[in-house]
């Protein structure tokens, strides 16, 4: 049984360490704010000038001068702080934030990842990607294991212009999760979605990979 | 001398021309100078270069210098939600260049510090590095990007008080303080003008020095995706 949505926000959700600053992308990385364990502190950063995210407001709290990068309105909490944009891409570019979970097109088995263009295709703009894969210290992709058309987005090498090069360590989909081993060294397939068997996997990744012993 | 203006019209009033370079701040729709940027819609200046983050939506912000097609080039890191701008685009009638939003943050922030160039990781290996110059420091390759300035830009802030000390508010400061200091000339539209020495020193953003011109307005502040969550029922 492959993942849901909402289970894929679970499982990228157990990427979270206590104390982490997080930049969550737009889609089902939004949804892995609903997944942090109690007790756990995780400040949430949203590129257009806002560190301390809180949930989206009630009906009589919506403010327009409050919203996240997806355009959303939101709410500030206690530890809340705003700043410029220049600020912002500053702590991103800097190295100042522990983890970033993004969605993607497309991802090579050396961490090069594709998620803002399909030529052909009306582009709208790669907005803040490419600094956040460029300057976050650890990326995670949370995606479909495949696109719309039944193909593996898992791929030995992108075919869509790059994002950035070599700056994923780990892909988790609806069928698995799998770390890119660092200096090209590939992929390592180190956990099955629920249901999940090994050679469904091997069906329907294009990417070379190594399985974990254990795993399957 | 005064910065203050009564109305966006006046506010602008010499300092545009055809073929001009216009930074314009906001987020989305969120903390864009709306009645600096009708006004220069009003105003009928062409061929114009626009340096914002967004492009506005079809009928607000900026996408009304599109329906009138004022606009030749934007500079942009994302402009998802304008139809008319597709349209432009496609059609070949608008230029575009896009920019990662970082880099076109620290882009602004260089020209308005007299910075002309710095290196920067994102877009290593991609379409954006393409044709210029990268270099290799500690091990890891950046890539060079040019600072930029305008001939006019038009920011949109909180509060001012008469000599153009700026307090934003929430998300709505975005690109509006690094603009403020790239601008040959800066103008400002804030919801309120507080009297000289009300505001604390230390609390404000961005002093007075980058502001040439100030405007009150009411702004209508519209809301691009009004997210709400229900109240839990006992």
């Amino acid at each position: 049984m492959a993942r849901t949505r909402e289970q894929l926000a679970e499982r990228a959700a157990k990427e979270l360490q206590d104390g982490f600053y997080v930049n969550l992308g737009i889609g089902i990385p939004t949804l892995v704010a609903n997944y942090i364990p109690e007790g756990m502190t995780v400040t949430l950063q949203s590129e257009n000038g806002l560190l301390g995210m809180g949930p989206f407001p009630y009906d009589n709290e919506v403010d327009a001068d409050l919203i996240n990068a997806g355009k959303q309105t939101i709410t500030e909490i206690p530890e809340s702080a705003y700043f410029s944009s220049a600020d912002s891409f500053a702590m991103i570019r800097g190295g100042h934030i522990n983890l970033s979970i993004l969605g993607a097109m497309e991802v090579a088995e050396n961490g090069d990842i594709a998620n803002w263009m399909i030529p052909g295709k009306l582009v709208k703009g790669m907005g803040g990607a490419m600094d956040l894969v460029a300057g976050v210290k650890r990326v995670v992709v949370v995606m479909d294991h495949a696109n719309k058309h039944g193909q593996s987005k898992v791929l030995k090498r992108c075919t869509l212009p790059l994002t950035g090069t070599g700056v994923v360590s780990r892909i988790i989909t609806d069928l698995c999760v799998f770390d890119v081993k660092p200096d090209g060294a590939g992929l390592e397939l180190i956990e099955l979605a629920e249901g999940v068997a090994l050679d469904e996997v091997a069906a329907r990744t294009e990417a070379g990979y190594t399985v974990k012993p254990g795993v399957g | 001398m005064r910065k203050i203006f009564p109305d966006a019209k006046s506010a602008l009033e010499g300092l545009t021309f055809d073929g001009m370079t216009v930074m314009s701040g906001g987020f989305g729709l969120c903390g864009i100078p709306e009645h600096l940027i009708a006004a220069l819609r009003d105003s009928g200046v062409k061929g114009l270069t626009v340096i914002s983050n967004n492009a506005g939506v079809d009928d607000f912000g900026l996408g009304q210098l599109l329906g009138t097609r004022q606009i030749a080039k934007m500079i942009s890191s994302y402009v998802g939600e304008n139809k008319e701008f597709e349209r432009q685009y496609l059609a070949g009638e608008l230029q575009l260049e896009f920019n990662p939003q970082g880099t076109l943050a620290e882009r602004i922030r260089a020209g308005g510090a007299g910075i002309p160039a710095f290196f920067t990781a994102t877009g290593v290996g991609t379409l954006v590095a393409e044709g210029k110059e990268v270099r290799e420091f500690d091990s890891r390759q950046y890539v060079m990007e040019t600072g930029l300035v305008a001939d006019l830009s038009i920011v949109k802030a909180w509060k001012a008080d008469e000599r153009g000390n700026l307090v934003f508010r929430k998300t709505a400061r975005n690109f509006n303080p690094m603009m403020a200091t790239a601008g040959k000339t800066t103008v400002v539209e804030v919801e309120q003008i507080v009297p000289t020495g009300s505001l604390d020193p230390d609390a404000i953003h961005t002093p007075g020095i980058y502001v040439d011109r100030i405007v009150q307005t009411v702004p209508e502040k519209r809301i691009e995706q009004r997210t709400v969550r229900q109240r839990e029922t006992a």
